[in-house]
């Protein structure tokens, strides 16, 4: 079983129009990895030139902010499910 | 004009012709045609949008703005002052074509002279902006949600929402209940009873979440992009933030068309602060204000004060933080504006500072004792926060300083809860009086 990866609609237009993904890996880095080499469009607004989250997104993994983790180190299991969120939001 | 206290020594304009009271809604069966949103602009890389129900770039994801004609015809003072006392007398620096349909009152709050206040920070005069009067929520949250609802009205939405620390939910609950419109609130499911039943009351449909506000707005923004309601500060954030403006503009004008040293303000999201800044600008660009532009000073909680961090740290990465205080209307960890208000802070010449828990209950007091408004725990902090920055030297003598006190202590007497002398019973009998008489209580 892999990850589930879920994105907003301003980025599923990047990806084929697919709201959800599934991808493999060890840590969150290796999903991201997967999805940004199957979606060349969508790569640049998931990572930054230093290869770290793009600033204007978020990455919740089972509904916890990545921050409050080790970002993309965070280790990942089967089953776990990614959310993606465009930053700029609330307040 | 309003707002003014009746000694003073400001220079006044001269007198505009006179103007009339705000009504709050169009007589019944006569709604208004709603106004045109204006289009929409990337503020990181300038990409135009069409008006919509988004606030986010669709290239880089970054915050739209709403884009104004530059060519815009502009009032002058006199013109302005004698519009109806509320928001939209600044019309022309909101995101519309055409007249507001609904929220017609909202906004020209009291600007009051604090000289105990003054005296206290050791500065030349204060004032306190006092939204907790605000129509129709007693909070600034009023101004920014009747912006957002003429928007949603112009979109052609016919449900709109929004994820909220407490202030906000009682604005939009509020005021949708006034203009007809359903309306979906999401708060943390832990705030304060008044925020709870100064919401529930207006009959929205009200859901408490299990988390913090930062969790409720994740929640949120994956909401809108599946059902499609306008959430005023998720994807009608755009229009939504230039309600803030109007705080700014009103400061101006009650000042008698001049500028203040120095802005204190409380941050959440960060938005406030930002909206400051750009309404002070646009003011100075019409050429309505002259001189300076006031130095910002952002105030939060030590609980919970990412963006004071910020400040303090250097750069633009903001470092998201669990909350943990009582200051629950500013209580988000992870602030959409964050690096926004740090870099507006920068720029002005600002600083923030983040204030202990029983700082902001003295904060609450003393504002309450020295000026007679009652805040809730946001204005605590803005006022605890304007001390610490008197005493390391950020304030100084010659500084004029606006306070920005955002909401109403009704909402939060939690927060006074054990901080406040127990007041004796007596018997209905003068002899027990005699016993208290001269007594300190």
């Amino acid at each position: 079983m892999a990850v589930t990866f879920s994105l907003p609609t301003v980025l599923a237009r990047l990806a084929d129009g697919q709201a959800t993904l599934e991808a493999g890996g060890a840590t969150l880095g290796d999903v991201v990895a997967e999805i940004a080499t199957r979606y060349p469009r969508l790569a640049p607004r998931l990572r930054d030139e230093a290869g770290g989250p793009y600033p204007f997104v978020t990455y919740y993994l089972n509904d916890e902010d990545i921050r409050f983790r080790q970002g993309f180190g965070t280790p990942v299991a089967a089953g776990d499910q990614v959310v993606v969120v465009a930053a700029i939001a609330g307040g | 004009m309003r707002g003014e206290e009746k000694d003073d020594p400001m220079p006044v304009i001269a007198p505009p012709p006179a103007p009339s009271l705000a009504p709050a809604t169009p007589a019944a069966g006569a709604r208004r045609v709603p106004p045109r949103p204006l289009p929409l602009v990337c503020k990181l890389c300038g990409t135009p949008h069409r008006p919509a129900a988004s606030a986010t770039c669709e290239e880089c994801l970054g915050p739209l703005e709403p884009a104004y004609r530059p060519d815009r015809a502009l009032p002058d003072a006199r013109t302005i002052a004698a519009r109806p006392y509320s928001l939209w007398r600044y019309r022309e620096w909101l995101p519309f074509d055409g007249d507001p349909a609904v929220s017609l009152d909202s906004g020209f709050t009291p600007l009051l002279e604090a000289p105990a206040l003054a005296a206290r920070l050791g500065v030349a005069r204060v004032w306190v902006k006092n939204d907790a009067v605000s129509h129709p929520s007693l909070s600034f949250k009023d101004r920014v949600v009747a912006s957002a609802l003429n928007a949603a009205l112009g979109l052609g939405l016919d449900t709109v929402g929004c994820a909220s620390t407490g202030n906000l939910a009682n604005a939009v609950a509020a005021q949708a209940a006034r203009a007809g419109l359903p309306a979906w609130i999401f708060i943390p499911h832990d705030l304060e009873l008044g925020k709870v039943v100064g919401t529930a009351v207006y009959g929205p449909k009200l859901v408490r979440v299990r988390g913090t506000y930062d969790d409720v707005n994740r929640l949120c923004a994956q909401a809108a992009d599946r059902y499609g309601w306008g959430l005023v500060n998720i994807n009608l954030r755009g229009y939504y933030g230039e309600g803030s403006k109007t705080m700014a503009f009103e400061i101006a004008e009650q000042l008698g068309w001049r500028l203040p040293s120095a802005v204190v303000a409380p941050m959440a999201g960060g938005s406030l602060l930002t909206k400051l800044e750009k309404g002070f600008r646009e003011f100075a660009e019409a050429g309505l204000v002259e001189g300076a532009s006031p130095r910002l000073y952002g105030a939060q909680a030590n609980g919970c004060a990412p963006i004071v961090r910020l400040v303090e740290r250097g750069g633009d990465v903001l470092e998201p933080v669990l909350p943990k205080t009582i200051a629950r209307s500013i209580a988000i960890g992870n602030p959409a504006d964050g690096r926004f208000a740090a870099a507006a802070i920068r720029r002005s010449g600002g600083w923030a500072a983040g204030v202990s828990e029983e700082a902001l209950v003295a904060g609450i007091r003393l504002l309450a004792e020295t000026t007679g408004v009652f805040t809730e725990t946001a204005g605590g902090v803005t006022l605890a926060a304007a001390l610490a920055l008197a005493e390391r030297g950020r304030l100084g003598p010659g500084d004029e300083v606006v306070l920005c006190i955002t909401g109403n202590g009704l909402k939060t007497v939690e927060a006074l809860q054990g901080s406040l002398p127990e007041a004796p019973i007596i018997a209905p009998r003068i002899t027990e009086l005699e016993t208290l008489h001269g007594r300190d209580l």
